[in-house]
């Protein structure tokens, strides 16, 4: 089983281990959780980005829990990809928790509920820093009934974030969510207990490296595939996501779109990485990927409030993710390099355009896009960073987006794949369109009668602005996440 | 040698790191502004002649970022690149005075200076691309940093005309992005300093070849505002005047036509591009622009509208240059970069005088203006001339040239005729204006007149930056044939790079 290739490192068991002691000790020590939170937070993203560093330097790393090999024991396994996946997880996730320290505390004080806002924050950190520990578990594990364990720790701490808020329409949200993760859960599930029977292995790599079209694999990958791509949202599954993202409380919007959704992507990823799926299905998830393209930017252009577009947004956004899938049939590895620079660069830009949003909401009181003329004098730093995030989604230079995109257009006309380059392009205008739409209204040079007092923090703006220009800096430092990825 | 790798970085953040400080001081604080821009863009003439030394003495000068394996954002300075960052810098320093008085007391004026002096950096970065893939992430850039610009007024107007102008400019961004990518996975990265570089692929791609060269042309033809893509430089005009002198004499209609320059001259080279058949419509399409662009400036009555109607006629000599394709004409097609530039800036600035200072908008309502604004009228006056291209000025050097390109090139004689056509249009939409000016009496009371300031006509740093650049539009029409005139640095170019 164990690889001579790869080397045992005990660094990958940190970015789960930090994370998920923070998630106990702000559980039980509340009078301190957001000292304890911005704490591990601080801690999970060096650990996450010291793992990353050790991939690129050493190549991929497994290591045993407790010395146990598999079968009996738990096995983590980190080559390019998933250190990728940490490393965003650590970026988006550092400046999503400074942003929340700002955020509890300046909603605490502008309102009469004290004791609502305090529980808000408690229980924010230790189901934060849950999530934070299952994403890393999931990009980190390589035995799949452990990666059905962490996904269904990612789904239940996202709708734990997202009830938090209290309003009715979130608990609407988070029920939906509840429900449609669940049933995604269990159709994950039954595609591992088919495998099992089928491999006689729970070891991702085994299985996949034996794997053969016959009747149980197919209904296991069938099985797999409608219960990820569910918790993704693709369409014609996106029902639930927008008013989920967009009800939440703003942190938990930005972790929602910026990572929660790359967890199934990722997975989805890792199992229909063989070639043999390809030639068999490997249309449907591009198709499916295509038309998430075109509706969700048609829904983004027909919203009214600015966290409903940016939901919408990544509805589109979710559809690059996938309708990229023929591309990896190509052995250059571009199509890898546009999958995934893609992935990361909107997680930075999306949690930034969240963050952003977010700022405007608290202190205009109301995300009406046609209200919100006037916000760039009150909030110059975060408007400036909504701008910014939006060269991403838009791919346009400099910024990781653009990248992302060249590599697309380049890969698809390398395979003479016209009807996709076409498709990119399509969806790359229209989501100019729609975020033009917002972008004017929060640039317009419009001057506001009266100034109301600042109730957001320094803290939150530039932690949007700090997300946005990583977002824009993925554009000119290509070569290294690049370079990372390949690491296999 | 170092200083030669830094001293292009150094030229953009000349410009760009002003343009970032601008951005976080106070409405209120002036002096700080006006000392960064003005530091800024001395800083920048300075940089840039030293480039230009430089170059001429043969030092090369580039740097270089790996974007993605086998590909490079590649500044390069050579001699075409070096015609465009000059004029861009000089006609910067005289634009950045003139708002300085132009917006005084208006507000949001921290963030015009600011996106102003990064979209000069952008533009700069357009002129300084070393290969395709670096001139396509300038140009890009150049669009959104131009949209605050244009909707900087906030009205309903305004924010229509911008909307407009990125629908064009982002939809033609995507068919030049298109077509680059397309190009770059035939022939790999698209170097300007190797124009054979597509020769190869001419037996195997003949067809892409030719569809890619309408996909780029598509692309910075909007920009160019090359008929029937030139729909949103006329609506664009509700900008500020500053704002419009840097769309139509900085940057973005240069830009575009810069685009295509290098894109027939460095991308495809001349040889090829006759060989695919790519000169013709380009030539085509120069010809209708131009007539075209004069018919609908006769028709309108706002002054701006007019001079924006006749950029897109004048601008189009520099494609009609480049596709006519013999050194002659090259040389009238690229001078004219420069000479379109002073002269249209000018006649900008005298515009904004003219709304600014006694609250006209319209030619019919402008008799007897040359009496109330005197000096004005004296810039305007010659910088129309350099348009309709009266001797000696600066519009007859390039048209002089263009009209010795086409007879000397076989078969395009009959562009003469269309010369000669443009230049009785010009005057049949300049002279009228000029007439009414200086020769009719003022008809009624000027809608707003802000009165004299001092002994100056209006506030002189109003005044004074036209009086200059139509001074200068004169001398570069008179001194074409010295040494250090842009006609001889085109020349320069021309033999260097283009010669037969």
């Amino acid at each position: 089983m164990t690889n001579p290739a790869l080397h045992s490192s005990a660094w990958l068991i940190w970015p789960v281990a930090a994370p998920l002691t923070g998630a106990l000790l702000t559980f039980l020590f509340k009078d301190h959780s957001r000292r304890l939170g911005l704490f591990f937070a601080a801690l999970s993203s060096g650990l996450g980005t010291a793992l990353a560093w050790q991939i690129l330097g050493h190549g991929p790393a497994h290591y045993a829990l407790g010395g146990w090999q598999p079968p009996l024991g738990i096995a983590l396994r980190a080559d390019g990809p998933a250190a990728l996946m940490v490393m965003m997880t650590a970026i988006t996730g550092l400046a999503v928790s400074i942003y929340s320290g700002g955020y509890f505390q300046s909603r605490r004080r502008n309102s009469k509920h004290h004791a609502l806002h305090s529980a808000q924050e408690h229980a924010f950190w230790s189901l934060w820093l849950l999530l934070w520990a299952a994403l890393n578990g999931l990009f980190l594990s390589n035995d799949i009934f452990n990666i059905y364990v962490s996904l269904e720790l990612v789904t239940l701490s996202s709708v734990g974030l997202t009830a938090l808020s209290g309003k009715p329409p979130s608990l609407v949200a988070a029920m939906r969510y509840l429900l449609v993760s669940l049933l995604g859960s269990l159709s994950f599930l039954l595609g591992v207990g088919f495998f099992y029977k089928a491999y006689g292995t729970l070891a991702l790599t085994a299985i996949i490296n034996s794997l053969s079209l016959s009747p149980p694999t197919s209904m296991a990958l069938a099985l797999i595939s409608i219960g990820l791509l569910l918790k993704s949202a693709l369409f014609p599954f996106h029902f639930w996501l927008p008013p989920a993202h967009a009800n939440a409380l703003t942190p938990v919007s930005a972790i929602l779109s910026g990572l929660v959704i790359k967890g199934s992507w990722y997975l989805f990823y890792r199992f229909w990485h063989v070639e043999l799926i390809f030639t068999a299905v490997g249309l449907v998830p591009a198709i499916l990927g295509g038309a998430a393209i075109i509706w969700g930017a048609w829904q983004a252009f027909a919203q009214q409030r600015l966290k409903m577009l940016v939901a919408y947004s990544t509805v589109a956004q979710i559809g690059y993710l996938f309708v990229a899938f023929p591309l990896l049939a190509e052995t250059s590895g571009q199509g890898h390099g546009a999958l995934f620079y893609f992935a990361i660069s909107h997680s930075c830009a999306k949690g930034a355009m969240f963050l952003a949003a977010g700022t405007f909401f608290l202190q205009m009181g109301h995300d009406r896009i046609r209200d919100l003329a006037g916000v760039r004098q009150l909030l110059p730093v975060s408007s400036f960073a909504f701008g910014l995030a939006a060269l991403t989604i838009m791919g346009l230079p400099p910024s990781g987006g653009f990248i992302a995109k060249y590599l697309y257009i380049n890969t698809a006309i390398n395979q003479g794949l016209w009807w996709l380059a076409l498709l990119i392009l399509l969806g790359s205008g229209l989501s100019a369109a729609y975020i033009f739409r917002a972008v004017s209204a929060i640039l317009s040079p419009q001057l506001l009668r009266i100034r109301p007092a600042l109730v957001v923090s320094a803290s939150m703006q530039w932690s949007a602005l700090t997300l946005a220009l990583i977002s824009l800096l993925l554009g000119i430092i290509a070569p290294l996440p690049l370079a990372l990825l390949e690491v296999s | 040698m170092i200083w030669q790798n830094w001293l292009l970085i150094m030229i953009l953040l000349s410009s760009l790191v002003p343009g970032l400080i601008i951005f976080t001081l106070a409405e209120s604080n002036r002096a700080w502004r006006t000392t960064l821009n003005l530091l800024g863009a001395t800083m920048k003439m300075v940089l840039v002649l030293v480039m230009i030394i430089g170059i001429s003495q043969g030092h090369s000068f580039a740097a270089h970022l790996s974007l993605l394996p086998g590909l490079e954002l590649v500044l390069r300075a050579d001699p075409l690149s070096a015609l465009f960052v000059a004029l861009s810098t000089l006609l910067w320093l005289f634009t950045t005075i003139y708002a300085v008085a132009y917006l005084e007391d208006a507000p949001n004026r921290s963030h015009f200076f600011g996106y102003f002096s990064i979209c000069v950096s952008v533009t700069i970065g357009i002129a300084l691309a070393g290969n395709l893939l670096t001139f396509l992430f300038f140009f890009e850039m150049l669009t959104l940093t131009t949209y605050p610009l244009v909707i900087h007024r906030g009205t309903a107007e305004a924010m229509a005309a911008g909307r407009l102008y990125l629908l064009y400019s982002l939809s033609g961004g995507l068919l030049l992005f298109v077509g680059v990518v397309w190009l770059h996975v035939l022939a790999g990265q698209i170097d300007f300093s190797r124009p054979g570089l597509l020769v190869p692929l001419l037996v195997q791609h003949r067809q892409s070849l030719i569809l890619i060269f309408f996909l780029l042309m598509a692309g910075v033809g909007v920009k160019a505002a090359l008929v029937p893509l030139h729909g949103w430089l006329p609506r664009a005009m509700v900008a500020p005047a500053p704002v419009s002198a840097l769309l139509h004499a900085v940057a973005v209609v240069k830009a575009g036509a810069f685009g295509i320059m290098r894109i027939v001259l460095d991308v495809y080279g001349l040889p090829l591009s006759r060989e695919l058949g790519l000169l013709m419509p380009l030539t085509l399409a120069a010809t209708l622009t131009i007539i075209y662009g004069s018919l609908l400036a006769i028709r309108q009555d706002n002054l701006k509208r007019r001079l924006a109607y006749s950029t897109v006629s004048q601008v189009s000599y520099i494609a009609l240059g480049i596709s006519i394709g013999n050194p002659l004409a090259i040389m009238g097609g690229m001078v004219h970069l420069v000479h379109q530039g002073i002269m249209k800036i000018t006649l900008f600035f005298c515009a904004g005088n003219i709304a600014e200072t006694l609250g006209l908008h319209n030619i019919s309502r402008m008799n007897g203006v040359g009496r109330r604004l005197p000096l004005t009228m004296a810039a305007f006056t010659l910088a129309a001339m350099g348009m309709i291209g009266l001797p000696p000025m600066a519009g007859f050097v390039s048209k002089w040239y263009l009209g010795l390109g086409a007879i000397e090139q076989p078969g395009h004689g009959w562009l003469l005729v269309v010369l000669v056509l443009s230049s009785l249009l010009n005057a049949a939409y300049f002279l009228p204006i000029i007439y009414g000016a200086w020769f009719r009496k003022q008809e009624e009371a000027w809608p707003e007149d802000s009165g004299r300031k001092g002994n100056w006509e209006c506030h002189w740093m109003l005044v004074v930056p036209p009086l200059i650049t139509a001074v200068v539009s004169l001398l570069v029409g008179l001194l074409a044939n010295s040494n250090l005139s842009p006609l001889a640095w085109v020349r320069f170019i021309v033999s260097t790079r283009y010669g037969p």
